[in-house]
């Protein structure tokens, strides 16, 4: 392998996707609108839920629990008859539906302890679950409020004491904009590696090439080193400009380790992408087979819910990919702030997932050029 | 019009079966056609000639009313091409066989399924229709290939098969666009008979064929030259020899050509080879054999090349010249024997050998995305030229290949002619002593052929550059010093072009290349016989029958038959692509599984350890009602804040607990006493999680010592809040999803292929095919989308049984109520996107389309998480209009709900107004011609 043959190639390789607008025009977009929009559009847990009251009892704190509930977390609740309720949760119109039953009000200040029914449309996972504890404490707070004008409530000898780190008001834009940072290298340096190889093929180029004193070899290395380097560049971009910068996400550890970190997993993926354009073939191809490999990598390597709650066996087939070792350093460092001395596993991980994957798919594209 | 040279031909009508009047069109500022006016006798035999871009296809297109006509008048059998009505009428009279070999045929189709599709597109029932299949098939010769797909076809046998589909119904008009190019000399005479013999049987159907050959068009009626979207002349091959005075048509359509466009044109002239210069060989093959699985492409191949000899390979497209030139330069390792340059045998591997030679192969293969000084300076490079001679190396080629002026340009902007000298100069730019070049003047005009030629020449003659070229012009051929004639991977015969008609006695190269090619198959072909099916129309007056009303068969009407075609054909052709099958059939249990265990919102087995300062029973039994739910698992104990620090940072601990000195000391004295937790909040949702989950214990918790410590009676609280979770008692997301994912699935997957089916039509060009023939957009569009619904039904089912079988997610309502609403639901998805189809052009933009048109909706405005009724803006405006919404309604009612149709009609109503209002969306949308 000649280092000359590999750097010029590569610089063929940037200054064909320059020419090319749309590839352009994704890699901006994705490093930054998308990024941008993503994080800031990242849905609140309870935002404008559904609810209904049946109120049987039509007393002075009955009332007072229907006027707890308001924009933006909940809808105004809708006042219905015990008859409509069913009905209108097997429509789906309401996810919550609180049933105040007759004298309530009565039996709570003779301290008979009465019961508040409150059905929970539980298909709707992400409402039913932080919106049971919403309403749950909204019914109590008013209750006890009302109460409290008539007693005083006794003191618990043990109390506890919660602390966020690292995210100390749980800011769900942190997180999307890294996790979209995250999985836009992964889309990305797939795509430009793979679409740079169909490219040359479509135009039979690739043919072309093998007829010059340059070896498989090469012409593979300079793909990965040209279109990892603009991978690379457009996240140090993002990150800095569009993270830091417009959305003011604090970056806890270190900025160079997390790049050295990227570096090897543009390695991995980048020669992931080589081996899914020797399968396909075609663009068409490659665009189908893209979407039946990149969503489970994205998906099951924890960047989007944790890891810990998938079934055993994902748990351990996911360690073959290199997202997850990439998704647990970039998390250790861009928001605990970890340095070498914590991530190192993660960066051999990569670093010999990617070994293994140059290998075959130099393998699979010398058996492609034949 | 009246031309003279009538006299011979079938006692033709005087009319004109083409009138074109002032007709221009233009690919964006690309100017196609310009003014063209021209009238095109009835029931000849005529030709276009002129090189690739002049025009010819696009007049062709126009003519067939394959394409929207811009500007001008085209009139065809006697009507207006601009006026839908007449197009429905004449189209069953058109055939257009389109440019590029089989381009309108389906690769992955056999010969007989292929024809087939074309007899059901023109309504022909299945009696008929076999017996004029076994007609076609014998009379072309193809009867004993009709099981093999079309993609694996000769050139020639390609071209005999998309003839085949253009008459399988008696057209009156034949439209061939090109049909010969690339096909060996043999088939092409083959394929000429057959369509003397059709025009024999059907007299009176015109014929007209665009051509490069100018041998070929010497034998047509009339012809018709075009040059830069003009007409230079029109007439019979004797009169244009006439007018200007040449010997043969190539000469006469130079000098046709303007005055600027000649300037400095010559005859080739090649001198002779230097006697006895033969001394050293530079290629040699022994017995070369190539072999793909059972195919063997090159066959026992031998020759000597010596240096400074220009040696041309003669054959037709895949004959096996490009694997013979490719094992020549060590692209390919041979199966068997030895290729040798310079004497030293080829070595893929050694790099040394390539450095002295120049390749050009046989499509324009340099990068578009580089200019001219770029590409030559890449090559440069990795040719390991000194990097201070380059730019003067550059600038000597510039000058020799004339191409100073356009060092800038980018190669897409130049001509073809222009492009080809550039190929040139990038494989001269090494200074190789060979060249070897895979048909470097395809497509090229004849005058900047001769200019090619001429620089082979010098590079012979002055250079000493051996010159290995591959051709199928015979007059390219007869320039070279010797030439191999090729067939079927085995060389005929290799001499000087003078001694092989000499030894055959003919008249010229391409008859004695066809006396070579009967003799290598054995029998001389049999001339094929007349097809025996009369017209159905009388032949005499066929102009008479344009001119009066024409009965039409049923072209506007609504045809099941012609349906039914595109259904049967989409589902083999679905069958054949195994990846797009697999995406079909697997792709949604893939996406399902992924979805269903990855977007889990169960939060469990965190992690999570303690430090715990106090270590009495009181700490112990805190922490143990920590680790006993089924939320957590506890972890090794911390030991100091600089662990604590470390194991959280690293993302080994979820939760870290710190119960502080004199704990149970302080709790049992009624002192205030703190419990610190501190969670991981890198990830917010599973923060919020762990909190709620730590809460809960920590009360529970202090209930439990509440009653320890002052009885029963202190956990009585002010009133009872009763939880009752519906539909889905364990709170389990896959209960939860499950049926959510499976409308999303069933829309972007249906969705997604029914556009590609399009769209790849477009792509590939056989879309034509619905262009010009009587299909009808509502059969075209309803004939597609049938496979899909039953692939998405299919899939359908499977998800369902995933969600069902493998996510265990109980199903209590009523199965027919859901899967009626998924066959509506799945009918929407493919007609959306059918409809999407209709403004994509790429397989490419539609894909990554699709996936955003069909996935936001769904994920974000269908319900999914957020019920419908807390949107607000767009959001819900789209929400209440997408599909989606109304199929989640009824998935989740059915699979959870335990609804059935009565409870459930109100979601019905959208999806049934849905499928008519898409079904004519996209009829309305599609175009039936190319624009």
């Amino acid at each position: 392998m000649r280092a000359a043959n590999v750097l010029q190639l590569g610089i063929k390789e940037l200054r064909g996707l320059v020419r090319d607008p749309v590839l352009m025009f994704l890699i901006v977009y994705a490093f930054t609108v998308s990024i941008y929009t993503a994080s800031r559009a990242m849905p609140e847990t309870l935002n404008r839920a559904a609810i209904a009251i049946v109120d049987e009892d039509q007393s002075p704190v009955s009332v007072r629990i229907s006027t707890a509930f308001y924009p933006p977390y909940f809808t105004p609740p809708q006042l219905i008859t015990p008859q409509e309720m069913d009905a209108r949760m097997d429509a789906g119109l309401d996810t919550f539906a609180l049933d105040i039953p007759p004298d309530f009000q009565r039996d709570l200040l003779a301290g008979r302890a009465p019961t508040i029914q409150l059905n929970i449309d539980a298909t709707r996972m992400t409402q039913a679950f932080t919106g049971g504890g919403y309403v749950q404490s909204i019914v109590s707070s008013e209750v006890s409020e009302f109460l409290n004008r008539y007693r005083r409530a006794s003191d618990v000898p043990v109390d506890l004491v919660l602390r966020s780190r690292f995210n100390a008001e749980l800011n769900k834009s942190w997180f999307g904009a890294i996790t979209n940072v995250i999985s836009h290298i992964t889309m990305l340096s797939i795509i430009l590696t793979g679409a740079a190889l169909i490219r040359e093929r479509e135009h039979g180029t690739i043919e072309h090439l093998l007829v010059m004193p340059v070896t498989p070899t090469e012409i593979m290395v300079s793909k990965i080193w040209s279109m990892g380097l603009v991978v690379l560049v457009a996240t140090s971009f993002s990150l800095t400009v569009v993270v830091q910068g417009f959305l003011a996400v604090p970056i806890q550890g270190s900025l160079a380790l997390f790049l050295a970190g990227t570096a090897l997993q543009l390695f991995a993926t980048t020669s992931l992408g080589i081996f899914l354009a020797t399968v396909a073939g075609s663009m068409p191809q490659f665009g189908l087979l893209l979407m039946m490999v990149l969503l489970p990598l994205q998906v099951l390597s924890g960047g989007v819910t944790p890891r810990e709650s998938m079934p055993e066996i994902i748990q351990v087939i996911m360690y073959a990919a290199p997202n997850t070792h990439f998704v647990m350093l970039a998390q250790a460092i861009l928001f605990r702030g970890a340095g070498l001395d914590v991530v190192w596993p993660q960066l051999l991980a990569l670093a010999g997932i990617g070994t293994v994957l140059f290998l075959f798919s130099l393998q699979r594209f010398r058996a492609f050029l034949r | 019009m009246s031309p003279s040279e009538e006299a011979g031909t079938p006692p033709a009508p005087v009319r004109s079966v083409v009138s074109v009047q002032a007709v221009s069109l233009s690919y964006g500022k690309t100017r196609a056609l310009d003014a063209v006016s021209l009238d095109i006798p009835a029931g000849r035999m005529v030709g276009l000639i002129g090189p690739d871009g002049v025009g010819k296809s696009s007049l062709l297109s126009l003519i067939a009313g394959a394409r929207v006509i811009q500007q001008g008048q085209v009139e065809v059998l006697g009507g207006d091409m601009a006026d839908a009505r007449h197009r429905r009428i004449t189209c069953p009279k058109i055939a257009y066989m389109p440019q590029g070999l089989g381009k309108n045929l389906y690769p992955t189709l056999s010969v007989f399924e292929n024809v087939d599709f074309f007899g059901r597109l023109f309504g022909q029932g299945r009696a008929e229709r076999e017996r004029r299949i076994g007609e076609l098939l014998e009379s072309t010769g193809l009867a004993p290939f009709a099981d093999r797909p079309a993609g694996k076809l000769s050139g020639g046998m390609k071209q005999k098969l998309g003839l085949c589909c253009a008459l399988i119904h008696d057209p009156d008009l034949l439209i061939l666009d090109e049909p010969t190019t690339g096909v060996d000399p043999l088939s092409r005479r083959q394929f000429w008979e057959l369509i003397e013999t059709i025009r024999a049987g059907r007299r009176g159907m015109s014929v007209i064929v665009a051509t490069a050959y100018m041998e070929e068009a010497a034998r047509f009626d009339w012809l018709v030259a075009m040059d830069a979207g003009k007409v230079l002349a029109t007439g019979a091959p004797a009169d244009l020899l006439a007018k200007t005075g040449a010997a043969n048509l190539d000469a006469a359509f130079i000098a046709l050509l303007p005055e600027e466009q000649r300037a400095g044109h010559q005859e080739v002239v090649i001198p002779p080879r230097p006697e006895g210069a033969d001394g050293e060989i530079a290629i040699e093959a022994e017995h070369l054999t190539m072999r793909f699985g059972d195919f063997t492409a090159v066959d026992d191949v031998s020759f000597r090349i010596a240096r400074g000899e220009i040696f041309g390979f003669l054959g037709s497209n895949g004959c096996g010249k490009t694997t013979t030139m490719k094992m020549l330069t060590g692209l390919l390792p041979a199966t068997e024997g030895k290729a040798r340059l310079f004497g030293q045998e080829v070595d893929p591997d050694d790099l040394a050998v390539r450095r002295r030679v120049g390749y050009m192969s046989q499509a324009f293969s340099l990068y578009t995305e580089l200019t001219v000084r770029q590409n030559l300076d890449l090559h440069a490079r990795l040719f390991r030229l000194e990097p201070q001679a380059i730019p003067a190396r550059i600038a000597e080629m510039a000058q020799r290949f004339d191409l100073a002026d356009m060092m800038d340009a980018l190669p897409d902007a130049l001509p073809l002619g222009i492009r080809q000298r550039l190929s040139l100069a990038v494989a001269m730019i090494h200074a190789p002593d060979m060249l070897i070049l895979d048909e470097p003047t395809s497509g090229v005009d004849p005058i900047a052929r001769d200019g090619f030629w001429q620089i082979l020449s010098d590079l012979s003659r002055k250079d000493n550059v051996t010159i290995f070229v591959s051709t199928h012009f015979m007059n390219e051929a007869a320039l070279c010093d010797r030439i191999s004639l090729m067939h079927a991977g085995k060389v005929l015969v290799s001499d000087r072009p003078a001694a092989i008609i000499e030894t055959r006695g003919a008249k010229d190269l391409e008859e004695a290349f066809i006396a070579y090619l009967e003799g290598a198959i054995g029998t001389k072909a049999a001339p094929a016989a007349p097809p025996e099916h009369q017209p159905v129309s009388a032949t005499s007056d066929l102009v008479e029958e344009w001119a009066g009303k024409v009965a039409t068969d049923g072209g506007t009407k609504f045809s099941l038959r012609r349906m039914f075609a595109y259904t049967r054909r989409e589902a083999l052709e679905l069958r054949r692509d195994p990846i797009r099958a697999a995406l079909a059939i697997l792709g949604s249990v893939l996406l399902m599984l992924v979805v269903g265990y990855g977007i889990n919102l169960d939060v469990e087995n965190l992690s999570f350890a303690v430090l715990d300062r106090d270590d009495t029973t009181v700490s112990r039994d805190y922490v143990l009602q920590i680790a006993g739910s089924r939320y957590f698992t506890q972890k090794a104990p911390i030991t100091d804040y600089a662990d604590l620090d470390r194991r959280m940072r690293s993302g080994e601990l979820s939760l870290a607990i710190e119960i502080p000195p004199g704990f149970a000391r302080d709790a049992a004295h009624g002192r205030k006493v703190q419990v610190a937790a501190w969670i991981d909040g890198a990830m917010p949702v599973r923060a919020e999680t762990v909190q709620g989950y730590v809460q809960g214990i920590h009360a529970s918790w202090l209930t439990q010592k509440a009653r320890e410590l002052y009885g029963k009676s202190a956990t009585v609280g002010d009133f009872q809040l009763q939880i009752r979770y519906r539909y889905n008692p364990g709170v389990e997301s896959l209960v939860a999803m499950a049926p959510a994912v499976i409308p999303l699935l069933l829309m972007m997957i249906p969705a997604m292929l029914a556009v590609l089916s399009v769209v790849r039509e477009k792509e590939l060009g056989s879309i034509i095919n619905f262009y010009v023939t009587p299909v009808t957009r509502l059969e075209f569009l309803v004939g597609k989308q049938l496979p899909y619904v039953a692939l998405a039904m299919l899939n359908f089912l499977m998800l369902t049984a995933v969600a069902v079988f493998i996510f265990r997610v109980p199903f209590t309502g009523s199965f027919l109520t859901f899967t009626f609403g998924a066959l509506l639901y799945v009918i929407i998805a493919t007609g959306m996107g059918l409809v999407i189809s209709t403004f994509m052009s790429s397989q490419i933009a539609a894909i990554f389309g699709t996936s955003l048109i069909t996935l936001i909706p769904a994920v974000q405005f269908s319900g999914m998480t957020d019920p419908v009724s807390s949107l607000q803006g767009a959001g819900a405006f789209i929400g209440r209009i997408y599909p989606t919404t109304y199929f989640m309604v009824i998935a989740r009612g059915t699979f959870s709900k335990a609804l059935d149709f009565a409870d459930l009609w109100s979601a019905f109503v959208p999806l049934l107004i849905t499928v008519p209002v898409l079904l004519c969306l996209g009829a309305v949308l599609l175009k039936k011609q190319a624009t």
